[in-house]
């Protein structure tokens, strides 16, 4: 169990390659904190995407060492995976829903995988699609769904299970800008609620939507430190006013 | 806010052991209830062939297993009946003899027409044919007693063979012993074969479906989540493919009873199925739907460890 006020996630010199090529990530060594805002950022190709991987236990590091809610993930049992992976709602770039299940099975999915009874998933999922306006469009498969609307499913099923970290890997790439605002809006609402976000992204003006949050840079590999998301004690939201000017934008 | 947060609180409701449809249904299919019913078809065909002979030879040991045959053997026909009288007085009085009588000449030449022509002129009567008396011991006959009914019969009838009536079908309860064993052979050699067509209709069906699966994986599916909706798929097919292969065994199994009834053979006729056969029958359906179901589940799961 986590303290209150312990790491949520803990990378220590962790590097990621697939196969013989170089590394992907190279000494990434950072520390997440409950209830903190995060945005990674960084140019296409920089590794944003196999960061979040590791941090969603889809793949394990080549080298290092990662520690998820006080526990260590490399030597984790592979039975307790889905006991992490239900603390943990992803957001994929790609949406990943599930073709043959309806926008609302799709959201529902978290829900029936943890076991919780189809009388009460139906008025939370009902709710949720309200709130990422699909309200109407609950019974209609991914295939007839637009990016914008696939996305917002994907977002709701990332987040009907509150979970104790979100991952959202360029969550608001195919929204119009008020829906953008809107989805960075529910997210905020998920964080002031407790849940720490890590949103990967490229979009500046998405990262200044949000003063407060604090900002991981990826380039080539390597993290970078802009806003003193790294630092210990970190530079958090009420604690130091000014925090995440984000002047380095 | 407070709506998110009063709907968070109720929906983070502890794991109970539902069943979602994280799987589209059927996703087996194809040819699988197919396989299933073949496969059942003929393991009920190979069950009941199996069970009819341990029938018609346990049948036939019964009606054996206190029965003696005393053969007179000499061509001079006075002598023939001398012997065989000489013999019947003695077993008569013998205490472990329950029954004794010389087959009648008419039996004789009824047993032998087939092998030496039933034209009209034939005399098979002029023939040398041995006496025949069939004995009826208290107990089993067993090679003690027989030698003890010989040391009786002998002193009496110098041409006299003392023989269990068993011991002339021991080559024939061999055969139906090692048609047995064939049939448990085939039988196991079935339900591997099947074991094979689950596996690859499996693992086939995993390929097709490892994007959700993953997907499943990443929002916290448990392996066993994933490999119950592959049984629950597994045991309709094969439920569908065992019902059909039951009723085609069955259909077999009535149509080789009549051609094997018109045989009017009297080892045949022993070899009928009885009530508790039939229920062994039945339950091969059910075998096979746990068999399949089963492997399917393995396979599933050792399929699932592979991933992360």
């Amino acid at each position: 169990m986590s303290q209150p006020d312990a790491e949520i996630v803990q990378f220590d010199n962790v590097g990621l390659r697939y196969g013989t090529d170089k590394e992907i990530l190279t000494d990434v060594s950072f520390t997440l904190y409950p209830g903190c805002f995060y945005f990674l950022t960084g140019a296409s190709g920089a590794g944003k995407t196999s960061l979040l991987k590791l941090l969603y236990l889809s793949q394990r590091p080549s080298r290092g060492l990662i520690r998820l809610f006080g526990t260590d993930a490399i030597t984790l049992p592979r039975e307790r995976l889905p006991g992490f992976r239900r603390r943990i709602g992803v957001v994929f770039q790609d949406f990943r829903l599930v073709d043959h299940l309806s926008a609302f099975d799709n959201v529902a999915l978290p829900l029936r995988v943890a076991g919780v009874s189809e009388r009460d998933i139906a008025r939370p999922v009902g709710e949720m699609l309200d709130w990422v306006g699909l309200g109407d469009r609950q019974h209609a498969r991914p295939a007839t769904l637009s990016g914008g609307e696939q996305q917002r499913v994907a977002i709701a099923r990332a987040v009907i299970a509150r979970p104790d970290m979100l991952v959202a890997d360029e969550p608001t790439g195919n929204v119009d800008p008020e829906m953008a605002l809107k989805l960075l809006r529910l997210f905020e609402s998920l964080n002031r609620l407790g849940t720490t976000v890590v949103v990967a992204t490229h979009d500046v003006h998405l990262i200044r939507k949000v003063p407060e949050s604090l900002i991981m840079r990826l380039d080539k590999g390597r993290l970078s430190d802009p806003t003193g998301a790294l630092r210990y004690p970190p530079r958090r939201p009420g604690m130091a006013p000014g925090a995440g000017t984000q002047s380095t934008l | 806010m407070g709506l998110l947060s009063s709907l968070f609180e109720r929906w983070r409701a502890p794991a109970a052991a539902s069943d979602p449809r994280l799987l589209p249904e059927g996703q087996f299919a194809g040819p699988m209830p197919w396989v299933i019913a073949i496969m059942i078809s003929l393991t009920v065909v190979a069950a009941a062939s199996g069970l009819a002979l341990r029938n018609a030879a346990e049948t036939a040991s019964a009606d054996l297993e206190g029965g003696v045959t005393v053969q007179i053997v000499t061509a001079a026909p006075s002598e023939r009946v001398r012997q065989a009288a000489a013999v019947l007085a003695v077993l008569h009085k013998a205490p472990e003899v329950a029954e004794a009588r010389q087959v009648a000449q008419e039996e004789l030449n009824t047993l032998v027409e087939p092998w030496l022509g039933t034209r009209p002129g034939d005399d098979v009567e002029a023939l040398p044919i041995p006496a025949l008396i069939d004995v009826r011991l208290k107990g089993a006959a067993t090679p003690d007693r027989v030698a003890h009914l010989r040391a009786l019969v002998v002193p009496a009838a110098s041409a006299a063979r003392v023989d269990a009536q068993a011991g002339w079908l021991a080559p024939v309860f061999s055969a139906i012993g090692t048609l047995q064993w064939l049939a448990g052979g085939l039988i196991a050699l079935l339900a591997l074969a099947t074991m094979a067509a689950v596996l690859l209709a499996s693992r086939n069906a995993l390929g097709n479906h490892r994007e959700t699966i993953e997907i499943v994986h990443m929002l916290g599916g448990t392996d066993r989540q994933i490999a119950r909706v592959f049984q629950r798929s597994m045991a309709f097919d094969a439920a569908a493919g065992g019902l059909a292969g039951l009723l085609l065994g069955v259909v077999t199994i009535a149509a080789l009873s009549r051609q094997f009834a018109g045989l009017g053979s009297g080892m045949v006729a022993g070899a009928v199925l009885h009530w508790q056969d039939w229920l062994v029958i039945a339950a091969i359906p059910l075998a096979g739907v746990a068999l399949a179901v089963l492997t399917a589940r393995m396979t599933v799961l050792a399929a699932l460890r592979r991933m992360l």
